[in-house]
């Protein structure tokens, strides 16, 4: 009565219809999550400051970071990823956003975490080389700096679905 | 059937065929419209932003003129090659009076920045927005080997593409 084909095709739409329920359901299951997190990250430190050769400022620094993220963990999340940045102004730049430290976590389990870290990433500024006035004039932003921490989840589910990904900033 | 017959027949099928590409192709502009981007469908090629996107990843993006902010996920063509490259924005400066942006990448799962990890142009310091293909909004694991197949043993596609012709033909039966 119908040929392979046409079961097949029917089969194959039917198929992929329901996947498309289901991802939408799971991704629907995330939309009302509202994650409470803490964090707190303080300059313990200013290790060494220098101009390099190539005129920029670098600076080590050895932070306190504590936070809880344990929060943004649903069933649907796959990573979250989690870094410091030293957001500041100079006399050349309106905004600089300079990456210190990062860490990945996988699961609910690592999401808690105090640590004293010392910049994974040299702390370098651009345009340094204006006779130290620079990084002189970011110091004091940086002693009250807004330390970006922002995350990145992925959410997952068990079955071959696109998935979804969310970027939430939140400030300290 | 007699000749004209077949030509009618012949005509007809090569009409659906052409409604058929026609429809793909007012489909994509249609999504690289409301995208964007002009490529907003990539595949992940290389296992730089693992544990979070793995090769055969195929990811969505999207494009718009917000500024470039640390810790964005961007896709981004360097000057004078065509692959794109999926790696996290980890420096911004933001110059005051031009609004230039000038930022730095790197891949979550490389050691070095994309300058010291050659991946930039050589010489090259920074990237600038106009380099930006687009940032990611969604993405559907494994679906990308295709690609990934079809790039790296050609003969394979064209085959798939005269099956899909053979079919599409013989199917107006």
């Amino acid at each position: 009565m119908h040929s392979v084909l046409y079961r097949l095709n029917t089969l194959i739409t039917l198929a992929g219809f329901l996947l498309a329920v289901m991802c939408s359901l799971a991704s629907f299951t995330d939309t009302f999550h509202v994650p409470s997190v803490t964090a707190h990250a303080e300059v313990l430190k200013v290790n060494r400051f220098r101009k390099q050769l190539t005129g920029n400022d670098e600076v080590s620094l050895t932070l306190n970071v504590s936070m809880n993220l344990r929060s943004t963990f649903t069933w649907n999340t796959k990573q979250v990823f989690v870094f410091v940045a030293a957001e500041y102004e100079t006399a050349k730049n309106s905004l600089n956003q300079v990456s210190l430290w990062d860490h990945i976590i996988q699961d609910k389990g690592h999401a808690k975490l105090e640590a004293q870290i010392t910049n994974k990433y040299p702390f370098i500024d651009q345009f340094g080389k204006s006779a130290n006035t620079n990084m002189y004039s970011a110091k004091p932003y940086m002693w009250e700096a807004i330390f970006v921490v922002r995350r990145s989840n992925l959410f997952s589910t068990g079955i071959l679905c696109p998935r979804q990904v969310k970027q939430l900033k939140t400030r300290w | 059937m007699g000749f004209s017959g077949k030509a009618i027949e012949l005509a007809r099928q090569a009409t659906s065929l052409g409604v058929l590409v026609s429809s793909v192709l007012i489909m994509w502009k249609l999504w690289t419209l409301l995208s964007g981007s002009d490529s907003p469908v990539v595949v992940v090629l290389t296992g730089s932003m693992e544990p979070g996107f793995k090769r055969g990843d195929i990811l969505f993006l999207h494009l718009n003129k917000s500024p470039i902010r640390s810790g964005d996920i961007v896709v981004f063509n360097v000057d004078g090659r065509d692959i794109p490259i999926v790696h996290r924005v980890v420096m911004v400066h933001e110059q005051r009076d031009t609004g230039e942006i000038n930022f730095l990448t790197k891949g979550d799962n490389n050691p070095y920045d994309d300058r010291y990890g050659g991946i930039y142009a050589n010489g090259q310091l920074w990237l600038q927005q106009r380099d930006v293909i687009g940032r990611i909004i969604g993405f559907l694991p494994y679906v990308g080997w295709a690609t990934i197949i079809m790039i790296e043993k050609p003969i394979i596609k064209y085959l798939l593409i005269g099956i899909l012709s053979l079919l599409v033909i013989s199917s107006k039966e």
